[in-house]
C-alpha cells in the first residue's frame, strides 16, 4: 500500500467522466425550477436612456424581469476588484462602477443589461427580445495602445487610465543601461484569448422562503471566495446563511474564478420570486461575456556585455483591463507579471512599467498562467533575439546568464528557494536531439518546407500567495488554504479541501497523498470539495497553488491525525505516545509486538468506553472524535521551471506552420502521479500552441467581437500536434513539506514563447501571434521568398 | 430556438404539398438547426425528407454519377463506385466537417444551402452536374446563384445531383482554421468536351475561374498555372484572409489539384 506518492494511477474520476455520469450545473433541475435568460448589450459603448420591459412582462410564462433600477432600489452591490494595487505616484487605482445590471451605460458587447424570469427558457428567451433598451450609440475603443489618447469612456477616469504601475529600481537600471555594450530591443503584442472552458458558465439561485437560505450552484474554481465576495460586497445574503455549491465544473483556466454578474442576479432574483431560477450561458455568451485573458502591447530592452552577459532590462507594458476591472484583473499584469519578467537569469538591475487601460471590450482577468506567459513571452523572445544579435548560440547564450546559486534574491520580489536549470536545459537539449537539429533543417528545405527551432526556459511562480510575501508588497490579503481530514467510525476517510477540482485530478492525488500519510487503501478515502456546507472555508484552485498549498494543509491535518492516534494507542497498547511509531497504516509499540490499526483506533476514538474489554481507551482529557484541521499559509512562492524546445516546418507558398517536434523538461519538484501531471503539460502546451498559432479575440473597430463563435475563434486541435515529449528533473520545493512546486499552468507559460521563437527562426523575421498563415506568408514575401510571391 | 411543428413526408409529393407558408425541407438538420437555435431562422414547420424512399442513394453509369438527395456525406465518401469513377468526389466528402456532420449532413442540404465555403458546389460547378427537382433539370451554371441563394424556388425539392464523370479531377482545400470550411477549395475537372475550375471560399459564392480554365484548356498542368494573373477584386475579406491572401491560395491550391490529377 505504501508509495502511493509518485506512482500512476488511474485516475479515480475517470469513471464518472468518461461515462457521461459527471454532474455539472446545468444538470442540476429543482421543483419549480425557473429559467433566466440575460438581454445584453449588442453596443460597445452607449448611453442607456431608457429600459422599457412593460411588454415583456405582459409575455406567456413570464414571472419577472429585473433591470439595473430593480437591483439598484434593492442595493445589491456592483462587481468588484478584489486585489486593488497602486500606482507609482501612490494613488489608488481607479475602477469605474460595475453595476450587475447596467442602469447609466453599456461598455462592452454584451453587457449585461436586463434578465428575464421565466416558466420555461424558450418563454424567457421570447420575452427578452421584447425588452426595448434605449441606447445613444458612442464611439468605442478597442485597442490597448489607442485606449490612454481615446475620449474618457468612465466619468473620473482620466486617459482611461486605471494605474500606472512601477516595479523596480528605473536609477539602476539607467545606470546599467549606460554601460551597456549592445542594447536589444523588442516591441511585442501579447493577444488577447478566450479562454473556452468546455463547460459554459451556470448558475442557479435557490432561496428556501421557510429557512431564510440561499444556495447556489455555480460552476466556480472557488465557491468560498464567492459567498465571502457575494455576501460582503455585493449584499445578496448573509454568509451563514448562505451555501454556494460547485459541483464538477468542466474547466476554469482562470474564467470562472470571478463573481459574475449572472451568479449575483440569479441569487437574486431567486430571493425576489421564492423560486429557484436557473441560468446557462450559450457558448456565444461564454465568448462575450467570460473573462478575456492577456492583451498586452510590450516594449522590452535588454542591456548586454559583449560577451553576452545581461546587465539590465526595461519592460513597458500597456495592459488592456477592458470595460471594468475584474477580482483579479489589476493584480493579474501588475504582481503576477512585472516580477516574473527576469525569467531564470541573473540580471542584477530591472524596471518595469505597466500601465492598466479600458476599453469598451470584454475585461481582462486571470487566464491559465495569468501574467506568466506574458512575463515569460517577454523574456524568452527578446533573450532569443540578444543571443542572435551578438551571434551566441541560443542555449549557450541562456547557460551564461542561467542562474544558478539558490536560493537566489531576484532584483524585483522573488527569491527563489531551489533551481537547476543548467540540468533540464541539458536533459531537454539531448531528448530534443539538439545537436542534429541543422540536419533536419536541410530535411526539411528538401521536401520545400521552413523548419526552425525555438526555446523557451521559463521559471514561474505558483502556490498563490503566502501572506507575508505578498503583503509586503502591497497586497491586502495573502492565499492560505485549508484542509480538514475526518476520519469516519468505520475507518475511511472523507477529505475536505478548501480547493477546487475542475480538471486537476485532486481526488486521485490528494487521496495518493493521504494514502500514503495515512496508510489507508486509496478505495477509502474521499477527496470532498465545491461545498461551503461541507469542509471549512478555502479560497479555492489557480494559480498552481492546490498541492503546493492546499496539499500541505491536507499533509499538516494529516500529522495532527497521526499525533492524536498515538495518544490513543499509547494508552489502548498500555505504553508512552512517545513510544508509538506510526507506519503503515499502523501504530506499534516500541520493541514489542504490540500494535493498533488506524481503523481501529479511529473506531476507538468513536466509542469511547465501548472498546473491547478497555473501559475508555481516550487518555484523561483526549477528546472524542478523529478529526483534525488544518490551514496552512506557505513562506514563499514555489517555483517551477523547465525548458521547452519547439521544431515548426513553415510551407513557403501558403505560409502555414505546422509543429513538427516538441520536447518539455520540467522541474516540479516532487511529483505525486507523472501521468496527471503529463496530462496537464499537454492540456497546456496545448493552450500555448493555441495562442502562438491559432486563438485570437477580435474586436473591430466599432467594437463587434468578430471572433465569438468557433466558426472563427481558432481552437487548437488535436490533428496540430506531434507527440509531445516529457521529461523531468526534481528539486524539491522548500516552502512545503511535500516539495511540490506545481505543474497546472506551466505547459501555457512556457509554450507560446517557444512556439514563437521556432517561427521566426523559420521565417527570419518578427511575426506577432498568432502566427496565421496570412502573416507567415506575408513575412515570406517581405524577405524576397519566391515561393511565397509566385 | 422557436417551437416548430414537425412532419415527415414519405414522398416529394406529399413533401411539396405540406412545404407551403412558413415550412421549410430538413435533411440532416447540421445547417438548418443551429441557425434556428441561434434564432437567425425560425420555421412553423419542418419537413422531414429523409423519409421519402428513393430520395437517397448512388446509382454510377460510364458517364454519370447520380447521387440521391438525402445521401449523406458519410456514403459518398464510402462509396466504392464513387470512389471509383471520381474518387476527387469521395476525397471531397471526406473532407466535409467531422464525423457526426458527416453522417448526418447531405449533399442536397449542402447544395440547396449554398454556403460560399461549402465544399460541394465546387464539385457541382467543376463536374458540370444537373440538379434535378421535382420541377425540373437546372444546370450547375445556372443553380448557384449568389451568397446562400440558388435557383430553387420556394418549396422546390432537390432530388438528385447527377455528375459528369471526367477523364481526370481533383479537389484541394485549403481549410479555414476555425471552421475547417473552405477558406479557399479548388475544383479542378478535365472532362470530355472541356476543363473546369471552380472555386469555393473565396468569393460570395462559389464560381468558375475563366482565368485558370483557359490556361488549363491549352495545358492541363501545374506548370501551366505559373504565370496566371488571379485577381483579388471581388474576393472576401475577413479575420481570416485578405482578398490578396485568399488569390495567391486559389493559385496554389490549384497547382495542387492539377498536380494530383
Ligand atoms: C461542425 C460543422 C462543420 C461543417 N463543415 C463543413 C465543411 O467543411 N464543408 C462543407 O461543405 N459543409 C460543412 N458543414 C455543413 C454540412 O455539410 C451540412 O450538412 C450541409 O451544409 C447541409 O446539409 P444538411 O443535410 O444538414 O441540410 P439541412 O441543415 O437539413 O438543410 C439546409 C438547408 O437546405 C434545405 N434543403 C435540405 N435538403 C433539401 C432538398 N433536398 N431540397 C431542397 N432544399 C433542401 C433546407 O430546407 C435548409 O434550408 C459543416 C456543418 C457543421 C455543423
Amino acid at each position: 500500500m505504501a508509495n502511493l506518492v509518485g506512482a500512476r494511477l488511474e485516475r479515480k474520476e475517470d469513471k464518472k467522466f468518461l461515462t457521461g455520469k459527471g454532474r455539472y450545473t446545468a444538470d442540476i433541475n429543482l421543483p419549480n425550477q425557473s429559467y433566466a435568460y440575460f438581454v445584453r448589450s449588442p453596443h460597445a459603448r452607449a448611453k442607456i436612456t431608457k429600459v422599457d420591459h412593460s411588454k415583456a412582462m405582459k409575455a406567456p410564462g413570464v414571472i419577472d424581469v429585473f433591470t439595473g433600477d430593480s437591483v439598484a432600489l434593492d442595493k445589491i452591490g456592483g462587481l468588484i476588484c478584489g486585489w486593488k494595487i497602486v500606482s507609482h505616484d501612490g494613488k489608488d487605482m481607479k475602477c469605474p462602477p460595475h453595476p450587475v445590471l447596467a442602469k447609466d451605460s453599456v461598455n462592452f458587447v454584451g453587457d449585461h443589461v436586463a434578465v428575464v424570469v421565466a416558466e420555461t427558457l424558450e418563454q424567457a428567451k421570447n420575452a427578452a427580445e421584447l425588452v426595448n433598451v434605449s441606447y445613444k450609440v458612442q464611439k468605442a475603443v478597442t485597442k490597448t495602445e489607442d485606449a490612454t489618447s481615446f475620449e474618457t469612456i468612465h466619468e473620473g477616469i482620466d486617459n482611461n487610465l486605471s494605474f500606472d504601475f512601477l516595479l523596480g529600481d528605473k536609477g539602476k537600471t539607467d545606470e546599467a543601461f549606460s554601460k551597456a555594450d549592445k542594447i536589444v530591443k523588442l516591441d511585442i503584442i501579447n493577444n488577447r484569448l478566450i479562454p473556452n472552458a468546455m463547460e459554459p458558465r451556470a448558475a442557479i439561485g435557490d432561496y428556501n422562503t421557510s429557512s431564510d437560505e440561499l444556495t447556489l450552484y455555480t460552476a466556480s474554481q472557488n465557491p468560498h471566495l464567492d459567498r465571502l465576495i457575494m455576501s460582503a460586497f455585493n449584499a445578496v445574503h448573509p454568509e451563514h446563511k448562505f451555501r454556494i455549491v460547485s459541483p464538477d465544473v468542466g474547466g476554469g483556466f482562470g474564467s470562472k474564478i470571478n463573481v459574475y454578474a449572472e451568479d449575483v442576479v440569479v441569487s437574486y432574483a431567486s430571493k425576489k420570486i421564492g423560486r429557484p431560477v436557473k441560468w446557462v450561458a450559450e457558448r456565444s455568451e461564454s465568448f462575450m461575456s467570460d473573462n478575456h485573458g492577456r492583451d498586452h502591447v510590450t516594449h522590452a530592452q535588454l542591456a548586454l556585455k559583449n560577451d553576452g552577459k545581461i546587465i539590465g532590462m526595461k519592460v513597458d507594458t500597456i495592459a488592456n483591463l477592458g470595460a471594468y476591472s475584474l477580482v483579479l484583473a489589476a493584480v493579474t499584469p501588475t504582481y503576477l507579471y512585472a516580477p516574473l519578467i527576469l525569467g531564470i537569469y541573473d540580471i542584477p538591475a530591472a524596471c518595469c512599467t505597466v500601465k492598466g487601460v479600458y476599453t469598451n471590450t470584454a475585461p481582462t482577468d486571470a487566464y491559465r498562467g495569468a501574467g506568466r506567459p506574458e512575463a515569460t513571452y517577454v523574456i524568452e523572445r527578446i533573450v532569443t533575439k540578444a543571443a542572435k544579435e551578438i551571434g551566441m548560440d541560443q542555449a549557450e547564450f541562456r547557460k551564461k546568464n542561467f542562474i544558478t546559486k539558490f536560493p537566489h534574491q531576484q532584483c524585483l520580489v522573488h527569491n527563489i528557494d531551489s533551481g537547476d536549470y543548467n540540468a533540464h536545459l541539458d536533459k531537454a537539449l539531448e531528448l530534443a536531439d539538439y545537436k542534429n537539429f541543422e540536419n533536419r533543417r536541410s530535411q526539411s528545405a528538401k521536401k520545400g518546407k521552413l523548419r526552425g527551432i525555438g526555446f523557451s526556459t521559463y521559471f514561474e511562480a505558483c502556490g498563490v500567495a503566502p501572506s507575508a510575501v505578498v503583503m509586503s508588497i502591497g497586497a491586502g490579503v495573502g492565499l492560505w488554504e485549508s484542509a480538514e481530514v475526518r476520519f469516519n467510525p468505520t475507518g475511511n476517510v472523507s477529505v475536505f479541501t478548501g480547493t477546487h477540482s475542475h480538471g486537476q485530478s485532486h481526488d486521485t492525488t490528494f487521496a495518493q497523498i493521504v494514502g500514503d500519510k495515512l496508510g489507508v487503501a486509496i478505495e477509502n478515502i474521499d477527496i470532498v470539495h465545491g461545498d461551503t456546507d461541507k469542509g471549512p472555508f478555502g479560497m479555492g484552485t489557480y494559480g498552481s497553488r492546490s498541492l503546493a498549498v492546499g496539499g500541505t494543509a491536507i499533509v499538516n491535518a494529516c500529522d495532527k491525525i497521526i499525533a492524536k492516534g498515538k495518544k490513543v494507542a499509547a494508552k489502548m497498547l498500555e505504553g508512552k505516545p512517545e513510544d508509538i511509531d506510526f507506519k503503515a497504516g499502523e501504530f506499534i509499540l516500541k520493541n514489542s509486538n504490540k500494535k493498533k490499526t488506524i481503523g481501529e483506533i479511529a473506531f476507538a476514538c468513536y466509542l469511547p468506553g465501548t472498546f473491547g474489554d478497555v473501559k475508555s481507551p481516550l487518555p484523561e482529557g483526549v477528546e472524542p472524535g478523529l478529526i483534525e484541521t488544518s490551514f496552512f499559509d506557505p513562506s514563499n512562492f514555489s517555483f517551477p521551471s523547465g525548458s521547452h524546445i519547439c521544431e515548426v516546418e513553415v510551407d513557403e507558398e501558403t505560409g502555414e506552420t505546422k509543429l513538427v517536434k516538441y520536447t518539455v523538461v520540467d522541474d516540479f519538484g516532487t511529483v505525486i502521479n507523472p501521468m496527471i501531471v503529463e496530462g496537464q503539460v499537454y492540456g497546456g502546451v496545448a493552450q500555448g500552441v493555441g495562442q502562438a498559432l491559432y486563438e485570437n479575440a477580435h474586436y473591430d473597430e466599432s467594437g463587434q467581437l468578430t471572433s465569438a463563435s468557433y466558426m472563427d475563434y481558432t481552437m487548437p486541435r488535436a490533428d496540430n500536434f506531434p507527440q509531445i515529449t516529457i521529461d523531468y528533473t526534481c528539486t524539491p520545493a522548500t516552502s512545503n513539506p511535500i516539495g511540490a512546486k506545481g505543474c497546472g499552468e506551466a505547459g501555457t507559460i512556457a509554450a507560446p514563447a517557444a512556439v514563437m521563437n521556432a517561427v521566426i527562426d523559420a521565417v527570419g523575421s518578427d511575426i506577432s501571434m498568432p502566427a496565421t498563415s496570412e502573416k507567415v506568408w506575408n513575412a515570406l514575401k517581405k524577405n524576397g521568398s519566391k515561393k511565397a510571391a509566385a | 430556438m422557436k417551437s416548430f411543428n414537425f412532419k415527415s413526408a414519405t414522398n416529394s409529393k406529399d413533401a411539396a404539398k405540406l412545404a407551403t407558408g412558413r415550412a421549410t425541407y430538413l435533411a440532416g438538420g447540421m445547417t438548418l438547426l443551429p441557425a434556428m437555435k441561434l434564432r437567425l431562422a425560425a420555421y412553423s414547420d419542418l419537413i422531414n425528407i429523409k423519409k421519402i424512399k428513393g430520395l437517397s442513394g448512388i446509382k454510377v453509369s460510364s458517364k454519370s454519377i447520380r447521387i440521391g438527395s438525402t445521401t449523406t456525406h458519410a456514403e459518398v465518401a464510402a462509396s466504392k463506385e464513387v470512389g471509383k469513377s471520381i474518387p476527387s468526389l469521395s476525397m471531397l466528402a471526406e473532407g466535409i466537417g467531422d464525423p457526426q456532420v458527416r453522417n448526418r449532413g447531405t449533399i442536397g442540404g449542402s447544395i440547396a444551402n449554398n454556403d460560399p465555403a461549402a465544399d460541394y458546389p465546387s464539385a457541382c460547378l467543376a463536374l458540370n452536374a444537373t440538379i434535378h427537382t421535382n420541377k425540373r433539370k437546372i444546370l450547375s451554371d445556372k443553380f448557384f446563384t449568389g451568397m446562400f441563394e440558388t435557383e430553387l424556388k420556394k418549396g422546390e425539392l432537390i432530388e438528385t445531383i447527377e455528375f459528369e464523370v471526367p477523364e481526370k479531377s481533383a479537389y484541394a482545400k485549403f481549410p479555414n482554421p476555425a471552421s475547417r470550411y473552405a477558406l479557399v477549395g479548388v475544383y479542378v475537372a478535365k472532362l470530355k468536351k472541356e476543363v473546369r475550375v471552380a472555386v469555393t471560399g473565396a468569393g460570395s459564392s462559389v464560381f468558375r475561374s475563366k482565368e485558370l480554365e483557359s490556361v488549363l484548356s491549352k495545358n492541363f498542368s501545374a506548370s501551366a498555372i505559373e504565370n496566371v494573373n488571379i485577381t483579388s477584386k471581388g474576393l472576401n475579406s475577413d479575420i481570416h484572409a485578405s482578398p490578396e491572401y485568399r488569390a495567391h491560395i486559389i493559385k496554389v491550391m490549384a497547382r495542387k489539384a492539377v498536380s494530383s490529377c
